[in-house]
């Protein structure tokens, strides 16, 4: 059960730094629906509150950390000018051309949308604290970015595992 | 004595309405503005060699490390911008949130690859 530490950074990028981001969303996105000023008492928007604080800071930070680690740690892998590296592999096979050249291209890109949206609900999050209860034309601009981000990140971890399926970083 | 519920709530709903919204505004729109960068630097990259060949700042990595970064500097330099010009200030935030979607559309758009592939590289 070993890993090499080509597939551990791998496993790292993918299974636990992007999954927590993923997984994070349903309560993020909660989190940030059920914060009106309707629903909620003073006392609990002071509950709530530094909950949702963390959780989105938390999911800025980790998304950040997966681009980065995605980048530049395991992508250069990906794409080494070797017959042998899983870009080289996809792009020999007719077959599985389209992974990379649809799915790798995608992946790269769209993901780096997810940590610029995810900081921007982050600071917003912290800049209003319970006021945000009261400005539901902010909060829900922050739930579309939110879903964004989610989305975004979604599609980057969806290629991601099945390029990785396809063609492992070993 | 504590103030009743409904005391505290108009305090705050009073509280909410102190806060401008201009740095929330500035922070939303940047973000609209780093995906905006995101997109058209990838179509960039895909038409012309010679912008994918400027934005390899890494060659283990290439192009998307240009792509990536200065879409991020983007980002950044537009919200500190947006937020000196709108510190303390109350903005009207539907043609900022407009613009934004715009900016987002762009980005999304940008980065799919049946779009940018649209443009040969030359």
């Amino acid at each position: 059960m070993s890993l090499t530490d080509r597939e551990a950074w791998t496993v790292l990028h993918g299974m636990l730094l992007g999954a927590v981001f993923l997984l994070a969303f349903a309560g993020g996105l909660a989190g940030l629906w059920s914060l009106r000023a309707e629903f909620l008492t003073p006392g609990g928007l002071r509950e709530r509150i530094p909950r949702l604080e963390i959780g989105v800071l938390v999911m800025a930070v980790v998304a950040w950390l997966t681009v980065i680690t995605g980048t530049w740690i395991v992508y250069p892998w990906y794409r080494a000018p070797t017959p042998d590296s899983p870009r080289s592999k996809l792009l020999a096979n007719p077959n599985t051309a389209l992974w990379h050249r649809f799915g790798m291209e995608w992946k790269e890109h769209v993901a780096w949308l997810a940590p610029i949206l995810a900081t921007t609900v982050a600071f917003v999050v912290f800049y209003y604290g319970p006021r945000l209860a009261h400005e539901p034309k902010i909060r829900n601009a922050l739930i579309m970015l939110f879903t964004l981000a989610f989305v975004a990140a979604a599609v980057a971890g969806l290629f991601g595992a099945f390029l990785n399926k396809a063609a492992p970083t070993t | 004595m504590s103030s009743s519920l409904p005391e505290q709530v108009t305090a705050m709903e009073q509280a909410a309405r102190a806060v401008p919204n201009g740095p929330a505004a500035a922070a939303i729109l940047a973000a609209g503005i780093g995906a905006f960068s995101l997109g058209l630097l990838t179509t960039l990259a895909q038409a012309s060699k010679a912008v994918a060949g400027a934005l390899t700042f890494a060659a283990q990595v290439g192009p998307l490390s240009g792509k990536s970064t200065l879409a991020v500097v983007a980002y950044l330099v537009a919200w500190a911008i947006l937020a000196a010009r709108w510190r303390g200030k109350e903005v009207h935030f539907a043609p900022v949130w407009t613009a934004t979607l715009v900016l987002l559309a762009f980005g999304l758009v940008g980065t799919f690859p049946l779009f940018y592939e649209l443009f040969p590289s030359r």
